[in-house]
């Protein structure tokens, strides 16, 4: 299963980025085979349609839930019908490593 | 003649200085029109109304992609400058995002396989009354959960076919101001002697400069905050139009829905004042 994280950096002691759509990097993590894959947003700096535009990058990549402090409206019922699962975390002091052991600790 | 009263920070006065400027011309019998462009709170009608004369919405055209007939080409997609469709093609998705939409209609053109209709959608209302045989009120009023108020203030602008008409801008220097101010041939800008109202000022400034609009400044509150602001008048030989002192009264009469040129002696007079002295700093 392929998971995406929001992520302020590009290595796995970086922060959780608490926006979805203009976050700075997606963290893609393939809890088979234990891969990460951390790509720049390009969508960042957007001047509007930040969210379904990050929508289609990590959807295009397969993955089958994602990982955020919050998401919008817009991105909420893209996801809903495309069958992503979304997931909230409220603490923005979770490091990318920290979430990828709750996720391997889940299997 | 268009004139816009417009300003950075919001709460500086712009609707306080555009109805009374509105009932002061509308007294000396000018064929007349104040347009309210601030079509996401809309509040000149609480200080002057009239008969109502129409109530005419404006509408969009949104695009619905039909998924039977789409091969997934996605030209569509490659088409639309504003991310408003979302294109999947493994997952065999591809959506419009209505409030991404601007209605530019290129989606239609680059689609082969004649798979986008168009819906309609209203974007918001204009309303008009009759101030009197010679005067005229426009307000614009977005729908709740439009994106933009900029095509309801075009088509509020647009429908203001008086010889002299007044733009209430929105606040703010975004979208919404540049397409009110753009459409104006003078603009007033309200500020307070603030630094917060210098710092907004000065923004709106940079980009009437930029759009290469002519402009002057009224100074509402007057003896509140600092000298600075007109200090920077000075430095940048920005006109000031006129000072509004900072009084209980105005407060008073603004907060009853009442206008100062109606209600307290001397503004009527100040206020034709600066008619005169903007059509002599625009002729110049």
């Amino acid at each position: 299963m392929k998971v995406a994280i929001t992520s302020t950096g590009n290595s796995p002691d970086s922060m959780i980025d608490s926006r979805f759509g203009r976050c700075s990097y997606f963290v893609i993590y393939d809890t088979e085979n234990q891969s990460t894959e951390y790509i720049p947003n390009p969508n960042r700096d957007s001047i509007e349609g930040a969210g379904p535009a990050s929508v289609e990058l990590v959807a295009s990549k397969g993955v089958t839930k994602v990982i955020s402090g919050e998401f919008g409206a817009k991105v909420k019922s893209i996801f809903d019908q495309l069958q992503v699962q979304l997931i909230m975390i409220n603490s923005q002091d979770k490091s990318i490593s920290d979430i990828i052991q709750l996720l391997n600790n889940q299997h | 003649m268009k004139i816009a009263v417009a300003s950075g920070k919001g709460g500086t006065g712009k609707t306080l200085i555009s109805t009374n400027l509105f009932r002061t011309l509308e007294l000396e019998k000018a064929e007349l029109s104040l347009v309210d462009c601030d079509a996401e709170e809309p509040n000149v009608s609480q200080f002057i109304t009239g008969n109502l004369k129409g109530v005419n919405p404006v509408m969009s055209n949104i695009p619905e992609i039909d998924e039977e007939r789409c091969s997934f080409c996605g030209r569509c997609h490659e088409y639309c400058n504003y991310h408003a469709i979302v294109f999947l093609p493994t997952a065999g998705y591809t959506k419009v995002i209505s409030e991404l939409c601007h209605d530019c209609g290129a989606c239609i053109i680059a689609c082969p396989d004649n798979a986008i209709k168009l819906n309609e959608r209203q974007l918001g209302l204009i309303t008009s009354f009759d101030s009197n045989d010679h005067s005229e009120i426009i307000e614009g009023c977005i729908s709740v959960g439009v994106y933009s108020p900029v095509p309801v203030i075009k088509e509020a602008i647009k429908s203001a076919i008086k010889e002299t008409v007044i733009l209430d801008s929105p606040p703010g220097i975004s979208c919404p101001f540049v397409a009110t101010t753009t459409r104006a041939d003078y603009i007033i800008l309200v500020t307070e002697p603030t630094p917060f109202g210098l710092n907004d000022l000065k923004l709106a400034a940079e980009t009437l400069t930029r759009l290469n609009k002519k402009f002057g400044v009224i100074v509402n509150r007057a003896g509140l905050g600092n000298r600075e602001v007109y200090q920077w008048f000075e430095e940048n030989k920005i006109p000031l139009l006129l000072e509004i002192p900072f009084d209980r009264e105005i407060a008073r009469t603004y907060s009853q829905g009442k206008l100062i040129t109606d209600e307290l002696p001397g503004y009527r007079k100040a206020f034709s004042g600066l008619i005169n002295k903007i059509i002599s700093l625009n002729t110049l």
